[in-house]
């Protein structure tokens, strides 16, 4: 009843929260003592960061690592990993989108040899080769296995990627919403529109998580079919 | 699992001295590309240039690429797989011993390109000789790492194409390191933190394949 | 007494590719048999013995060969228990063939004593420092036999093995069949045509369309 209630609820619910963020970030909250109107556009981008970087990619890692358990091993394990990362790409190419139409008039080019731009973007080539490792193998178990393993190594190489790039150079800014001591930095309006873009794009993804899935066993079954039909030609072949 | 590497291992360095592949095919191709590194930065940059250790490395990322591929194809054909996969060899041994081959191999590699760097990019020698245990260790996290990523695409479509769009992004942190602790090695950078990424490496990649190259073999 | 078999097939179906390799064998092997595979080219006579060693996944059906269930048991501890002989290069080329031969009896820790004398055996102790890239095709095929002495596998799967071989080695190799049986394993044989051998007892099964049409 209320996985049900929930699952009917989640797309309104989404798109309310995200219709409230853009209402709010363009008309309600103040500009910027600072930025002035730029400061808009962060109320989206550090949010589809934190879906691309964190909420995606860990969902992705967790459904691999649950896949590679011999205990918790189950095809749906493989399709949450294989539908998460790939809706992983599509946040992380709005974060590089956004995070450069932010950079352009802030540090005055469209891309800089910042920290958290470089290692989002080699972030960004590693899930594009789990989707083209996924493509390169027909047999099912295999293709699984392979992809988890990768994603796994993709997630243990994020932080060694962010470390590096952080040692190298860095131009983004530090902590946005706390201090390294938990002090909240914004307030007001400003703070409302940021909590409410977070939940709202968090519960975007797992909208278009869900419509993915359902999208990758529909061509399931009908692969399936499709082998069936080939199983009933080939026995054919045989009885002639 | 060590009796299992030092056979693979033995077996891998047996067959490339025999064909010769790293001499008279990928050695030149590192020093071709070492020159063209040297061409594209223009004659008044190229000696002497703060870019020498970068490109080190880059050539020598290209070079792995080379070597993880080769060292996968010794296995390509159906029949030497089949072959081989019936003996049931223990997969973390296989692993340790195909990246003790390939460490084998690019130490080699690396010895002739940084030799090459001094020659051509005039990087200082006595620099080049004081990165060369940062160089080795790096250039082992590379083998693991290549050894690994070889598996995650042998036998598949495309596998020679797809290799380097896995490693590459991979191999970032080491470029990044590798280059930092050569400068440091120059004078004109800090080291500690850089030796921490490339031991991290090796330990991330040592530990993930030996635990799990036995799931990417082919059923 | 009747033994139980060796190998147990239930409408064992393996796909590649999108395709269908083998559409529901059902098949039962005794052990210390010969058995030969017989059909047209693509009846699925390779795809069956690779199968049975564990180097083609079962996509649906029950299978169990050496007591290793195919679906779900250790298809490793399948593969180190029979001896693959195809119809392609399996071997090291650059390798000679004494270091070939050596890779695999270190690898199943038999002793490396014992491999000039299976070369004699099969006819290759003057090549024995040869590397394997310059033997002739049926010289090659030899030293897959030998390489499948080394192993004293439980269960023969080969593939097609008389191409290439002459008279000789044909004699030589029908002689071995009929030796390795009676010592106790079980030999697969695919072959285009029924084998017609007086000296063999033999069981032949015709596969059509990746089933098996006759037995």
């Amino acid at each position: 009843m209320i996985k049900q209630l929930s699952q009917r609820l989640l797309g309104p619910v989404t798109l309310v929260l995200l219709v409230a963020t853009i209402w709010l970030g363009l008309w309600v909250t103040p500009p910027d003592k600072i930025q002035g109107n730029l400061v808009r556009l962060l109320y989206v981008h550090p949010a589809i960061a934190w879906v691309a970087l964190y909420v995606s990619f860990g969902t992705a890692t967790i459904a691999s690592a649950l896949f590679l358990w011999r205990r918790t091993r189950s095809w749906v394990m493989d399709r949450v990993a294989h539908c998460a990362m790939e809706v992983s790409v599509v946040f992380i190419i709005l974060t590089l989108i956004t995070g450069s139409i932010w950079g352009r008039p802030t540090w005055g080019v469209w891309w800089a040899w910042d920290a958290r731009l470089t290692s989002t973007a080699i972030l960004g080539v590693l899930a594009l080769g789990y989707l083209a490792l996924r493509r390169a193998n027909d047999d099912p178990t295999l293709r699984a296995k392979r992809s988890a393993v990768f994603a796994i190594l993709s997630a243990i190489n994020v932080p060694i990627i962010h470390f590096s790039v952080q040692w190298w150079k860095t131009l983004h800014q530090g902590a946005t919403v706390f201090t390294s001591s938990r002090t909240l930095l914004v307030h007001g309006s400003m703070a409302w529109t940021l909590l409410i873009s977070f939940v709202g794009f968090t519960l975007l993804f797992f909208w278009l998580l869900r419509a993915r899935y359902r999208l990758e066993v529909e061509r399931e079954t009908n692969q399936r079919a499709a082998l069936e039909q080939a199983l009933i030609a080939r026995q054919r072949e045989g009885a002639l | 699992m060590f009796r299992v590497a030092w056979l693979v291992a033995k077996k891998d360095l047996r067959i490339e001295l025999r064909s010769r592949v790293l001499l008279w095919q990928v050695v030149p191709f590192g020093a071709m590309a070492l020159l063209l590194a040297g061409l594209a930065l223009g004659p008044a940059h190229a000696g002497n240039s703060p870019a020498g250790p970068g490109l080190f490395y880059l050539v020598m990322l290209f070079v792995a690429l080379l070597m993880i591929n080769r060292s996968q194809v010794i296995e390509a054909t159906p029949g030497t797989r089949a072959s081989v996969a019936t003996l049931g060899l223990d997969p973390a041994g296989v692993f340790l011993g195909k990246a003790l081959a390939l460490s084998i191999e690019l130490w080699v590699s690396g010895l002739v390109l940084l030799a090459g760097t001094v020659l051509v990019l005039h990087t200082a020698l006595h620099g080049a000789i004081l990165a060369l245990p940062s160089v080795l260790v790096t250039l082992i996290a590379l083998a693991l790492a290549g050894t690994l990523y070889g598996a995650l695409t042998a036998g598949g479509e495309g596998a020679s194409t797809l290799l380097p769009v896995l490693c590459l992004p991979a191999f970032a942190p080491l470029l990044i390191a590798g280059e930092r602790s050569f400068s440091a090695a120059l004078g004109t950078a800090g080291l500690w933190e850089w030796w921490v990424i490339v031991l991290v490496a090796v330990l991330a990649y040592g530990g993930v394949g030996i635990l799990l190259y036995g799931v990417l073999e082919e059923s | 007494m009747m033994s139980d078999p060796l190998v147990r097939l239930y409408g064992a179906v393996a796909f590649a590719n999108g395709f269908p390799l083998l559409s529901g064998v059902d098949l039962e092997l005794s052990p210390r048999s010969l058995i030969v595979v017989t059909g047209a080219n693509g009846a699925g006579k390779t795809s069956l013995l690779r199968l049975l060693g564990g180097l083609l996944a079962l996509s649906s059906g029950e299978g169990m060969v050496c007591g290793v269930d195919l679906a779900a048991g250790d298809l490793r501890q399948l593969r180190r228990r029979v001896g693959w002989l195809g119809h392609e290069g399996s071997f090291y080329a650059d390798l000679s063939v004494k270091e070939n031969l050596r890779f695999c009896a270190v690898a199943l820790a038999r002793p490396v004593t014992e491999i000039d004398a299976v070369l004699e055996r099969v006819g290759l102790a003057a090549r024995a420092d040869t590397t394997t890239k310059q033997l002739s095709a049926g010289q090659r095929r030899r030293l897959g036999l030998a390489w499948l002495l080394l192993r004293r596998a439980e269960l023969w799967l080969l593939d097609e093995p008389y191409a290439s071989l002459d008279d000789q080695g044909r004699t030589f190799f029908d002689d071995l069949l009929g030796e390795v049986t009676n010592a106790g394993a079980t030999v697969v044989v695919s072959a285009h045509d029924p084998l017609r051998n007086a000296r063999l007892e033999l069981r032949t099964i015709h596969l059509a369309g990746g089933r098996v049409k006759e037995d």
